[in-house]
């Protein structure tokens, strides 16, 4: 039992925070956003240079094989420092499915997102169904030479910046089969595929995206053809979990600046951290922060465990990090009164990054009641 | 970072497990599961029962009678004291004084007091609490004055836990009036039947009788009595914060055994034939209990590893208090409300056929882990104070 860093993830860990603190200047970050950019295009490269992009890209593939511990420090980076380039989707997801990507399309995917020149989102939500990561009614067939893929995909994390989509598709099975799944890159800009891109409150850009007839070669399936489900959700898995790390980064950085606050700003003639009250508050956000970090690091763990249990300990942390991730940043706002609720200050964005993240991937509610499931006498792991 | 057991903690897994499979009485079962403290002598039977194991003090240092056991192999052993449903040991003796004595007591109180701590044979209880000092205990009155070769103790304690059944008593009284609040304290290790003891039973809101009152009128005791030094009795206590980290973590093992109560009532009381469990609003409830008691049991995970590799956890010991208490109440608050009139049967006037009736024992019991100990509201002044700055 050992929570602790090695010293290489101590190290990647400091790089990490360096590069944040040398970059995260809330000013430019907030210049950044007005500009309408989906993310800043030289941090992107700096991130590349700094090799985050290939931690999750095996050694094979010329990248680093890191562990989720590597991905974690890095995340939680992001997540401190607001950062907006699409490391969880790009960095994380898309690497752990290219695994079973032919060779064709392998070596250059993964090559252009270790060095910071393709954005690949996986467009894993659609409209008639919510949060379930089973629930695909779009279709695949087979048609001479490729696949044919027609439907809608309700949500694309990063989409609005991506170069390539990972689109599941039905090409057997009902539509909350877990069998019949099959999984297809799919390019932006291709014939038959409206990118219908939005800006979240967070300032990502995603996308949902309609399919009508989208012709792709045959070397653009991932894997085997109606096997995709457990690579889906082991990706998804992952990036979950790197998500929990970002909100748990996002936590400590907002909840340490409503200290700084406390101990600053005077009402009544003393700090407001003299009222007992606040003091209360301060010490329940402090102790939210302490259980997301505890869930946060017990998920990561349990992506190596065996997959009952990893299933059960993800939907756990991905509900309880969402529930306190949401206490802490309303009450940074609250605790910091009406310059909280304006833009001029990062404690807003913390917060709907906060509001977003417990979304992704589906929230508190969602991922409570898979755990629910979980815990029934019988109960076999989805 | 992992949660992996090397080899060696494996085996001692083993075989704690084969030991609490073997010795945890059968009739303690319900009413640990229910969070409820078991009767005085049933304490006593499980701490001897440990003791011949050689596991009566499993915090303690090897060289006064414990195991020597590091943080982990303390939680390895909570652990599975929890899965098999076994008490937590009682832990005024074991924890409150105990530490004290072997750190700051003369070696005659360390021979007379710690073997027999540990054995099971001596019971303590705690004289700190007064009418007049609760939450602001440093402000209590009862005064100890010296006279020729004796100390003369007269004042009153309020909520001295088992006062009926023990044999010593550890208190606190003034020795200097003048000196600042803190400072004139001393620490006193009496015997419970020396003269001028009486002890009034205070039965508190789950009628069971835990505590008392205890007056003390011309108590005389010698001044082998007095531990460390005058006016030092304060500042020993300082010796158990490092040691609350074990206390929380024995204490927070135990929710899984209320949150196994409460699942097992919800699958077998059926509604039309149908188990409560496929009640989606109860499954979301049980859910819920269940993600926050494995956040809890993350901070404790985290912080025995800490202490194994002797880093500090700043104030998780405090925060890992304040939510299990919090979660013990609502556990065992909801486990009542599944059972629904079965909890009605509170005490049954004669034969009656209701299947475990402790769990509202357990709730209402459950009222006091957010009182004692320094009230939750005492608990986030500190870490607001210590650990955050403010």
């Amino acid at each position: 039992m050992n929570f602790d860093l090695s010293e290489e993830q101590q190290l990647l860990k400091d790089s990490a925070w360096r590069y944040g603190a040398d970059h995260g200047d809330f000013t430019a970050w907030r210049a950044r956003v007005e500009r309408g950019e989906a993310y800043d295009a030289a941090s992107w490269r700096r991130m590349a240079d700094l090799g985050w992009l290939m931690l999750n890209v095996p050694e094979d593939d010329g990248g680093l094989g890191a562990g989720p511990t590597e991905t974690m420090v890095v995340a939680e980076a992001v997540g401190r420092y607001l950062m907006l380039e699409p490391f969880v989707s790009t960095g994380v997801i898309a690497p752990t499915l290219l695994t079973a990507a032919t060779e064709a399309l392998r070596a250059h995917l993964m090559a252009g997102l270790a060095e910071g020149k393709l954005v690949i989102s996986l467009a894993d939500a659609e409209p008639n169904g919510r949060f379930d990561l089973n629930r695909i009614a779009t279709r695949a067939e087979a048609v001479e030479g490729g696949f044919r893929l027609t439907g809608a995909k309700s949500h694309a994390l990063d989409g609005g910046a991506a170069d390539w989509f990972v689109v599941p598709a039905r090409t057997a099975g009902a539509d909350d089969s877990q069998d019949g799944v099959s999984l297809f890159l799919v390019p932006a800009e291709i014939e038959g595929l409206t990118v219908m891109r939005s800006r979240a409150m967070d300032n990502r850009h995603n996308a949902s995206l309609k399919l009508d007839g989208v012709v792709v070669p045959a070397e653009n399936l991932i894997g085997g053809l109606g096997e995709g489900f457990p690579l889906l959700r082991d990706a998804v898995d992952r990036g979950v979990v790197a998500r929990l790390a970002e909100a748990v980064g996002a936590m400590d950085a907002v909840r340490e600046m409503t200290m700084e606050y406390l101990k600053t700003r005077k009402q009544f003639g003393q700090t407001l951290g003299a009222f007992q009250a606040l003091q209360h508050r301060a010490v329940d956000m402090a102790i939210a922060c302490e259980e997301a970090r505890s869930m946060m690091y017990l998920a990561m763990i349990a992506l190596s465990g065996v997959p009952a249990e990893r299933r059960k300990v993800i939907a756990a942390a991905k509900a309880r990090v969402g529930q306190t991730s949401l206490y802490v940043g309303r009450q940074a706002v609250q605790l910091h009164g009406g310059v909280g609720f304006t833009e001029e200050l990062a404690v807003a964005h913390y917060l709907k990054r906060l509001i977003m993240i417990d979304m992704a991937f589906g929230n508190a509610d969602h991922h409570r009641a898979e755990l629910a499931a979980s815990l029934r006498p019988g109960a076999v792991a989805a | 970072m992992n949660l992996d057991l090397t080899p060696e903690q494996s085996a001692f897994r083993d075989e704690v497990r084969a030991f609490f499979a073997e010795n945890v009485p059968e009739s303690f079962k319900s009413r640990v599961r229910a969070g409820m403290r078991l009767e005085p002598h049933e304490f006593t039977q499980w701490q001897k029962l440990l003791h011949a194991r050689g596991w009566g003090a499993p915090s303690w240092p090897k060289e006064y009678g414990g195991t020597g056991w590091d943080p982990t192999k303390l939680y390895i052993f909570e652990t599975e004291a929890s899965r098999a449903d076994a008490p937590v040991q009682f832990h005024q003796g074991l924890e409150l004084i105990g530490p004290i004595i072997f750190t700051f007591g003369s070696p005659e109180q360390k021979a007379k007091y710690l073997p027999a701590i540990v054995s099971g044979d001596d019971w303590w209880c705690q004289g700190y609490s007064e009418p007049n000092s609760g939450s602001d205990l440093a402000s209590l009155s009862t005064r100890a004055v010296r006279d020729g070769n004796e100390y003369v103790i007269n004042g009153q304690k309020a909520w001295t836990s088992y006062a009926h059944v023990a044999n010593r008593m550890f208190l606190l009284a003034r020795t200097d009036p003048d000196a600042r609040k803190q400072a004139g304290i001393s620490l006193f290790l009496i015997d419970i039947d020396t003269p001028g003891v009486t002890i009034r039973p205070v039965v508190t809101m789950d009628e069971i009788h835990h505590t008392n009152e205890v007056f003390l009128d011309n108590v005389r005791v010698p001044p082998s009595a007095l531990l460390g030094e005058e006016g030092m009795g304060w500042s020993y206590g300082k010796v158990l914060l490092d040691r609350e980290r074990g206390v929380t973590a024995a204490t927070t093992t135990r929710l899984a055994q209320q949150l196994r109560g409460a699942r097992k009532v919800a699958a077998e009381t059926l509604v039309g034939g149908r188990s409560l469990l496929d009640d989606p609003r109860v499954a979301d409830r049980l859910a819920q209990f269940e993600l926050e008691v494995m956040a809890l049991e993350g901070m404790v995970m985290r912080t025995m590893a800490e202490a194994t590799s002797g880093q500090d956890s700043g104030p998780r010991a405090s925060m890992i208090k304040i939510r299990w208490s919090e979660l013990l109440q609502q556990i065992t608050e909801y486990w009542v409300e599944l059972q629904g009139y079965d909890a009605m049967a509170f005490a049954p006037l004669g034969p009656f056929e209701a299947p475990d009736a402790w769990a509202a024992k357990g709730m209402i019991y459950s009222r006091v882990t957010s009182i004692y100990g320094g009230s939750n509201e005492i608990q986030r002044n500190i870490i607001a104070r210590r650990a955050l700055g403010l």
